[in-house]
């Protein structure tokens, strides 16, 4: 039913797609990363050492905890959001190869 | 039971369970060899990584170091989770695709060079040596701390561990050891560090107590900066002190985090799982299980350091602890005073003068033998009495290195700073050898791969059977074993260096070239392999100069630990720059980072 070479033009935008989409989750987290990481932890930690949280200087508290934990919480959300974006790109493709399975088929 | 008899029966049994384990999961292929058939769950792929990750030096050391560099100490904890973000975004998922066996197997197909492969084996060989002879070290130290044995004897008996459980299961027995070797290992750092934070500020939770109050209500940190400032140390929680300033701090975390995610050792980790996904989730799964001991080294730290000051500075000799003394027999810690009979301790003085006098009195044996140190320690006790011609012990001390007690106490005496049980001290034994051994484990396995995957079967002999594959990779094992307990036993001078050498050396690299291989379709062969040459020879000549040969710190005063951050932009900018003057990869090259790039699901 559907043109081969319809479908792979097709098959090609979902993967162009699908790629942006990686670049941009992964450049977003990784500005955070940087931020809290080099930024927080190093760059502003003599800065932020005049806040407190509880007993601890802001800074130094970045640097040996805070920093620790946003990276697991990072790479946690990553694997939500890819292995979400797989998902929906498994769907797309599905779709496109076969267009009568599709939601406006029967 | 005494503290050693039950270290006999719990390092005993672990080793037990460890070859149990392997024996359990033997291999025939080399698919189960190389990468445990691909079929590791996520979540155990995680714990394996976490225990291959974390070494002898961060289950003994890593506390220590906090505990004397403070603010600083952060350097080590934020570089070596902040590499795995990198790793799990950058890295992980793609080379997972691949689907090959070893890091030069990416380099090599992407960049369709062998020289590109031969490099990268190289790189890899001289990282995983520098790093397992350490480790092999860290073996025999734990055995002759707590079971007085030689070091050396300690060695061997470390070699012959991982020889058998290597050789038997490789990766796949390795996995498995590794899952178990990290239930071990963490289960050991967690409780005294629990009952220590109980001790000190009333709360179970470590990280909790770090930032509360100490009995006498004043917080742990602002307490401990005061009692730094009295002693004329810096404050604990100030940034940027001593040679730590914000350009040598930015730089040395920035190196640890990208030659975290460019050392072989824990990339190959993520080749062992089915999927991609899997990947994902073992990438979190991994500093998950990492961040739980890396949580809680600042805490020991902390509150090892303030035990230590306080129940030492200021003290007679009737009044020091009992773990003083159980200790100093091992010479991590010494006494020498300076007449008034009090323990008195401060900074080292690097040049004393009238005005500024050494005043601090504690010190280590370091690398002095018992008969040296003793007899500085006589000449001494003979100094004080005013005896014609003897000399004070501080100078020839300070001298031979040995200003200050010795990092690894923080660790090994945090048990009975906290008055535990003798069998809690034991467990720590075994913990300390779970890490050594399975950082050492996974480190040879690399060894392995690279000269019996990547060289042998890759480059000299593509016809070779499997079965002739599988007895090469056993074989280089066995060999590397043995060179491993050699530079164990005499190591060589690289060895101390092994932060410096391996994260410098695979920032400057790995992870330049793997990024770019995945991240760019245009670059090809020959801006990769320069770049990979530069970036690599530049840092090495750097540490090579600042360490041995007395050149001063010329890049911006970046010293040895930081340098391989710049070698990481060198080796980026040679390959970008380069890369417009050279024809792009071939079409099938193209296609493998297409491939690469799309999740699967083309596949059933």
């Amino acid at each position: 039913m559907s043109d081969p070479k319809q479908e792979e033009a097709l098959l090609r935008a979902a993967n162009r797609r699908y790629w942006r989409s990686n670049v941009r989750i992964m450049i977003v987290l990784l500005l955070v990363w940087a931020f809290v990481g080099l930024g927080c932890g190093v760059l502003f930690s003599d800065w932020l050492n005049q806040f407190h949280l509880g007993g601890f200087p802001l800074g130094f508290w970045f640097a040996q905890q805070g920093s620790i934990v946003v990276f697991v919480v990072l790479i946690l959300i990553y694997a939500v959001a890819l292995n979400r974006l797989d998902a929906r790109h498994r769907r797309e493709v599905d779709e496109i190869r076969r267009p009568e399975a599709g939601g406006g088929g029967g | 039971m005494s503290t050693q008899a039950w270290t006999f029966v719990f390092v005993g049994a672990s080793f037990a369970l460890y070859l149990f384990i392997a024996w359990c999961s033997r291999v025939r292929d080399t698919k189960g060899f190389y990468v445990a058939g691909q079929g590791v769950p996520a979540a155990a792929n995680g714990m394996a990584t976490a225990a291959d990750w974390m070494s002898a030096a961060s289950f003994i050391g890593m506390a220590g170091i906090i505990s004397f560099l403070g603010y600083a100490g952060g350097v080590y904890l934020m570089g070596w989770t902040g590499g795995y973000v990198l790793l799990a975004l950058l890295l992980a998922p793609y080379l997972r695709k691949f689907g090959r066996y070893t890091v030069p197997d990416f380099i090599g197909d992407r960049y369709e060079s062998n020289v590109a492969r031969v490099v990268a084996v190289i790189c890899a060989l001289f990282v995983s040596f520098t790093y397992v002879a350490g480790q092999m070290r860290g073996v025999g130290i734990v055995f002759s701390r707590f079971l007085e044995v030689d070091v050396n004897v300690g060695v061997v008996i470390g070699m012959a561990i991982v020889f058998i459980y290597a050789t038997l299961g490789g990766m796949k027995g390795i996995t498995w050891t590794q899952v178990a070797q990290y239930w071990v290992l963490i289960t050991a750092y967690l409780i005294p560090a629990i009952a220590i934070s109980i001790k000190l500020t009333g709360n179970p939770i470590p990280q909790v107590g770090l930032g509360s109050e100490l009995a006498d209500g004043v917080p742990l940190l602002a307490k401990l900066d005061a009692i730094h400032k009295d002693l004329g140390f810096a404050a604990y929680t100030e940034s940027f002190t001593g040679k730590w300033d914000r350009v040598n701090v930015f730089c040395a975390v920035l190196a640890l985090m990208a030659g975290t995610a460019g050392l072989p050792h824990v990339i190959v980790r993520f080749y062992t799982v089915k999927t991609v996904k899997a990947a994902r989730w073992s990438g979190f799964w991994a500093l998950f299980f990492i961040s739980i001991l890396y949580l809680t080294a600042p805490a020991v730290g902390a509150f090892a350091r303030y035990f230590m000051i306080d129940s030492l500075h200021g003290k007679t000799e009737q009044q020091l602890p009992d773990w003083y003394h159980s200790w100093e027999r091992t010479g991590l810690i010494a006494w020498l005073d300076d007449g008034d009979g009090k323990v008195e301790y401060h900074p080292k003085v690097a040049k004393p003068t009238a005005e500024n006098p050494i005043r601090n009195e504690l010190y280590r044996r370091g690398s002095l033998s018992l008969t040296e140190f003793e007899a500085i320690r006589l000449e001494h006790q003979r100094w004080l009495k005013k005896e014609r011609g003897a000399e004070s012990g501080y100078a020839k001390l300070l001298a031979a290195g040995c200003d200050g007690p010795d990092r690894d106490i923080m660790v090994l005496a945090t048990p009975e700073m906290a008055e535990l049980m003798s069998w809690i001290i034991a467990l720590v034994a075994a913990g300390g050898l779970a890490a050594a051994l399975s950082t050492a484990s996974g480190l040879l396995l690399v060894i392995s791969s690279s000269v019996a995957h990547d060289l042998y079967y890759r480059v000299l002999d593509p016809s070779a059977t499997e079965r002739q594959r599988l007895f090469v990779g056993r074989s280089v094992i066995g060999v590397a074993v043995v060179v491993a307990g050699l530079f164990g036993i005499f190591p060589p001078g690289f060895v101390s260096e092994v932060v410096a050498f391996a994260f410098g050396l695979a920032a400057a690299s790995f992870f330049p070239a793997i990024v770019l291989g995945i991240f760019s379709k245009r670059v090809p062969t020959v801006p990769a392999t320069l770049g990979m040459t530069v970036g690599i020879g530049f840092t090495a000549c750097y540490i090579i100069g600042v360490r041995y040969a007395d050149m001063s710190p010329w890049c911006f005063g970046i010293g040895a630990q930081g340098i391989g951050a710049v070698g990481m932009l060198f080796n980026f900018i040679v390959t970008l720059g380069l890369t417009p003057f050279f024809a792009p990869p071939s079409p099938e090259t193209q296609a493998m980072v297409e491939r690469i790039r799309e999740p699967d699901i083309g596949e059933p």
